[in-house]
């Protein structure tokens, strides 16, 4: 019995190590596309903003899905929500996931859309792709 | 004797394995069911304001503006790759040419250029990530990343095709 005991709790620890819930910034909808260059950031960024773009045009923010066109009003309220924490909209990331089927005329879109909320910094997000 | 006898009977206690073997169990099968493999995931950082998109002149005039072009047709794929003047066939033959412009020792020149990405409006997203990463460095066998144009910026969209 102590054997099956010593493995069971081996493969319990094993599992509970290597869960992760930040499930928050991820959406199994978007499929990211590939890039040998996209490192891991090296530590947390500062006030990130998640953008979940879809291949049908709708963006998903902070778990509402809106419309490509009408996403000008949540990204107004994230800056006034920054302004009222006293940081500025241009010191926080905006962290693009878009679906690698999406028309580039949509990130294009979404970006200048951000940038009339007076957003300046973004992060193109792509999965790691290694190449061997 | 009567209180030895009492002792003896102390010491036969049975631990109870079955219940505890039954939640090791249900946490086990838990841990394997929400188990999920994570692809690590990296990203590419621009930093674009509003005003910049108004043809700010380049802060040094020995480089040259760069403008790369990317066509598209109706279903979305890539069908031309311009960078100003010269076309070029793939994405490998863009990163070789960049390489032969930015990559020369000069950690300066390398800060100041910069390229913009102007892109038709249908074009698939996974096309222009192919294109920042042909321009923006290279990967070396060490694994170390050695970065080209750290300077991206995008054009302001077209109008979508029938719209």
């Amino acid at each position: 019995m102590t054997p099956m005991i010593d493995m069971t709790f081996q493969l319990i620890a094993f599992f509970m190590v290597l869960i992760n819930f930040t499930e928050a910034d991820q959406n199994a909808r978007i499929q990211l596309p590939s890039s040998e260059l996209a490192k891991p950031p090296d530590g947390p960024m500062e006030s990130p903003i998640f953008l979940h773009l879809t291949k049908e045009g709708t963006v998903i923010v902070g778990g509402d899905e809106v419309p490509l066109a009408a996403v000008r009003a949540n990204l107004f309220l994230e800056a006034n929500v920054l302004r009222a924490r006293r940081q500025s909209p241009a010191d926080a990331t905006v962290i693009i996931r878009a679906d690698k089927k999406t028309p580039t005329g949509d990130v294009q879109q979404l970006v200048q859309a951000c940038q009339e909320a007076k957003f300046e910094n973004f992060a193109l997000r792509a999965k790691e792709e290694r190449g061997f | 004797m009567k209180i030895r006898m009492h002792r003896h009977d102390d010491d036969k206690i049975e631990l109870q394995m079955t219940p505890m073997i039954d939640i090791v169990f249900q946490l086990l099968i838990f841990f394997v069911m929400t188990f999920k493999i994570v692809v690590q995931e990296g990203d590419f950082n621009i930093k674009m304001p509003l005003a910049a998109q108004s043809s700010a002149p380049p802060i040094d005039d020995t480089v040259p503006p760069m403008k790369l072009r990317l066509t598209a047709n109706a279903a979305g794929d890539l069908t031309g790759i311009r960078l100003n003047d010269r076309g070029f066939t793939n994405f490998e033959e863009l990163h070789q040419h960049i390489i032969g412009i930015v990559g020369s020792d000069q950690p300066s020149f390398r800060e100041s250029a910069e390229i913009e990405i102007d892109s038709d409006y249908q074009l698939r997203y996974e096309y222009v990530v192919a294109a920042i990463t042909s321009v923006s460095g290279y990967r070396t066998p060490e694994d170390d990343v050695v970065k080209l144009i750290e300077r991206i910026r995008f054009s302001p969209p077209k109008k979508a095709a029938g719209s």
